[in-house]
């Protein structure tokens, strides 16, 4: 299996706060891995330190994503390498129309490649079925990025510049969060749907519930900045029924 | 947040790409100015006497008047003994076709990307070329004339149109309206006359390309533009000029005049050369442009984006003397580095049920500061007035100034007028989710602050829409193009 994201002892630092404090993690082509944990347990902290977040100090030890040294890297490069965030506050861009928006980050993305820009009528034929697949309306498309948008939408939004952008590695930061049955039933499908042996996905959740949806091969218990367990989708079951309890106290 | 800022600072810090100049032989007065340059100015000009006269009556107004102060920008004295009032390639007479021009005017359109021919990228556009103090040429004249469109320099108008000239120079920007009002007066030297005949629709854009490029001179160009009843016209400007460490000074004065049901829309892209990095150099550019609805159901609509200049001081007005006339200003003003910018509207009421609006964005970046001063005066007589106005101003980094004047005065109890004023900065947040989704950081501020002024931008016409967008990304970013 092809090694895609490699995470060794990564330490991370926020305001003087130690928050990361060593995570080793390998996910592989094809692999969805999940990482579930307590709050405040630093799952959102690693999410945004693979990203590229300004604010957040790498103190220790290193990641690979395809073999290249990922944090020597800007947001932009790392976009461009085939990595991608679906955020869990999806950011408000008044005035920027999404479908603008959309063309425009792909075709950034291939400027980096040095692929061609995406024609008008490729795109928008590939706009139309993506956007059927994530369960969005016209009408958003020609609205502002998220500007006005329910939380349910600006997650499905989410996960529409994922379907566009293609990235090799998905990590999405609790993308349950804030969403009713429906909602959260027609992003899992997305995310199925996007599902291939070239890429991964890396899914950050608190709670069980995505994971019925979204079946992962490996499960992660993140508690107090350390990887505390991993294993198979039956950990996740293991987790619902006795909570994080058993690793705080480890940690503890 | 510091790093952020950084890495703007190092991003805001675009490249000046027309500051090329150009190497043609041109004819200037000696720097200095008193009657005797004024009617050297006339007489080169072969103007008739009723014009040189009321030069002559300006410039004595002039010399009475005081520069204004209240505006918040600073810069040293400027001595108006040391400018040289006129400048023109030397050329034996007017081109008679658009061939003869000087090569090297020719080139120096050309490398401003408006090439001088009646062809491809400005099919349907014609233009005004003017050069230092003289136009040096208008494409597209004939297709206009079979409608009945006059579309000339003011110079060519003073000799071809003299009653048109003489009725309407000088009648919404009196002589003595404001110091730098009174010097163009004296001493302008070219600048644009457009006349739309009754009920005529000008099928194309008219835009004149304003070029500064002699050095130690001034600008002072005049725009005269008069819709008569029930015409439309599109107009626009453009100007650039040469980067040079002293400052030079551009003092226009734009006049427009719409009749009964006429409609003028006057864009504006300003990309004067702003000084560089360190403050130095640059264009002061003190612009008085005024627009009267003399006509019932007439309008005027100013849209401006202005990036260029050292120094702006500028308020494109309308007088809504006409019932049911309209007054409309959409303003995106852009600062860096050392800039100043003090610009604003004013939108009287005289007539009945008169509207305005206006949206203003103000964008400040590097140690800039940007103000907006707008008066909207509503008087006795216009009952049923309204007006909103809209105020937003974008900071980025954390050593820029953005300020917000607005003065009201309402005469009339009937009256509707609306403020609404709004300041943010570029959020980190914003800069992170664009730049994740591969943007890189300069082309994610181009993005949110071409967001940010989306209102303004669609009333441009959209070529030139185009242009401004991306002269918004460079006078921001570190790159060029």
């Amino acid at each position: 299996m092809k090694n895609m994201l490699r995470i060794e002892e990564l330490r991370v630092t926020v305001e003087g706060k130690e928050i990361l404090k060593g995570v080793t993690l390998e996910v592989g082509a094809g692999e969805v891995h999940a990482v579930m944990g307590p709050n405040g347990s630093g799952k959102s902290t690693l999410a945004y330190v693979l990203a590229g977040r300004e604010g957040y100090e790498v103190t220790g030890g290193r990641v690979l994503f395809l073999g290249q040294d990922l944090l020597a890297m800007e947001p932009e490069e790392r976009a461009a390498a085939g990595l991608f965030l679906a955020m869990q506050y999806p950011v408000e861009i008044p005035g920027v129309s999404n479908m603008y928006f959309l063309r425009q980050a792909m075709n950034a993305v291939r400027k980096a490649r040095g692929e061609p820009e995406i024609a008008a009528g490729a795109f928008m034929k590939m706009l139309r079925e993506k956007a059927r697949l994530v369960g969005i309306r016209d009408e958003l498309l020609k609205r502002d990025v998220n500007t006005g948008f329910s939380g349910g939408e600006k997650k499905r939004n989410e996960i529409l510049q994922l379907a566009m952008l293609e990235p090799k590695l998905a990590v999405l930061d609790e993308t349950d969060s804030g969403l009713d049955i429906d909602a959260l039933k027609a992003v899992a499908e997305a995310v199925n749907s996007l599902r291939g042996p070239d890429r991964a996905f890396l899914v950050i959740t608190h709670y069980q519930r995505l994971l019925e949806h979204i079946e992962p091969d490996h499960v992660h218990v993140m508690v107090d900045g350390r990887i505390r367990r991993s294993g198979g989708k039956e950990l996740a079951l293991e987790l619902e029924r006795h909570g994080y309890e058993q690793f705080a106290a480890a940690a503890a | 947040m510091s790093s952020t800022i950084e890495t703007l600072k190092e991003h805001t810090s675009g490249e000046y790409k027309y500051g090329f100049m150009t190497a043609v032989e041109e004819e200037t007065t000696p720097p200095g100015l008193d009657e005797e340059v004024i009617r050297r100015i006339s007489a080169r000009k072969e103007e008739p006497e009723w014009l040189t006269e009321w030069r002559l009556a300006a410039y004595r107004r002039w010399r009475a008047m005081a520069e204004p102060d209240w505006q918040k920008v600073t810069y040293p004295p400027i001595d108006y003994q040391a400018i040289s009032y006129f400048a023109a390639p030397k050329q034996k007479e007017r081109p008679k076709s658009l061939d003869d021009i000087d090569p090297e005017i020719r080139r120096t359109y050309e490398k401003l990307g408006i090439p001088i021919r009646e062809q491809e990228i400005l099919a349907g556009v014609a233009v005004d070329y003017v050069f230092d103090s003289v136009s040096v040429a208008t494409t597209f004249k004939n297709k206009l004339a079979e409608l009945g469109i006059v579309f000339c320099s003011i110079s060519e108008a003073v000799r071809d149109h003299p009653e048109l000239v003489r009725e309407y120079l000088g009648s919404v920007v009196p002589q003595g309206d404001n110091f730098f009002a009174a010097l163009n007066s004296a001493v302008f030297t070219d600048g644009s006359f457009v006349y739309v005949p009754k009920g005529v629709r000008c099928p194309m854009e008219l835009s004149t390309y304003f070029r500064i490029n002699a050095a130690g001179t001034g600008q002072f160009e005049r725009t005269l533009i008069i819709a008569d009843e029930g015409s439309y016209v599109s107009y626009l400007e453009g100007c650039t000029a040469p980067m040079r460490d002293e400052n030079q000074l551009h003092a226009a004065v734009v006049e427009l005049i719409a009749l009964d049901d006429a409609e003028i829309k006057y864009s504006t892209v300003q990309n004067w050369y702003p000084g560089d990095r360190e403050g130095k150099g640059g264009i002061y550019n003190f612009v008085t442009k005024r627009g009267i609805c003399r006509g019932r159901r007439s309008k005027i609509s100013w849209t401006q984006v202005e990036t260029g200049s050292a120094i702006t001081w500028k308020y494109p007005s309308c007088i809504l003397q006409g019932d049911d006339s309209v007054g409309e200003f959409y303003s995106v003003a852009l600062t860096n580095n050392f800039q100043q910018a003090d610009t604003g509207t004013k939108m009287i009421h005289i007539g009945k049920r008169t509207r305005s609006r206006i949206v203003a964005k103000g964008i400040a970046a590097g140690r800039s500061d940007s103000t907006y001063r707008g008066l909207v005066r509503i008087l006795r007589g216009a009952t049923g007035a309204r007006n909103h106005t809209q105020c937003d101003s974008l900071l980025i980094g954390d050593r820029c100034g953005a300020h917000t004047v607005p003065y009201i005065e309402v005469r009339n109890r009937s009256a509707e007028v609306e403020h609404e004023a709004t300041t943010s900065k570029i959020s980190e947040d914003q800069l992170f989710y664009c730049r994740s989704r591969g943007f890189p950081e300069e082309d994610a501020v181009a993005l949110i602050v071409n967001g940010f002024c989306r209102e303004v931008m669609e009333e441009l016409p959209m070529e030139f829409a185009v242009e401004a967008r991306k002269l918004l990304g460079i006078s921001l970013e570190g790159s060029v193009g």
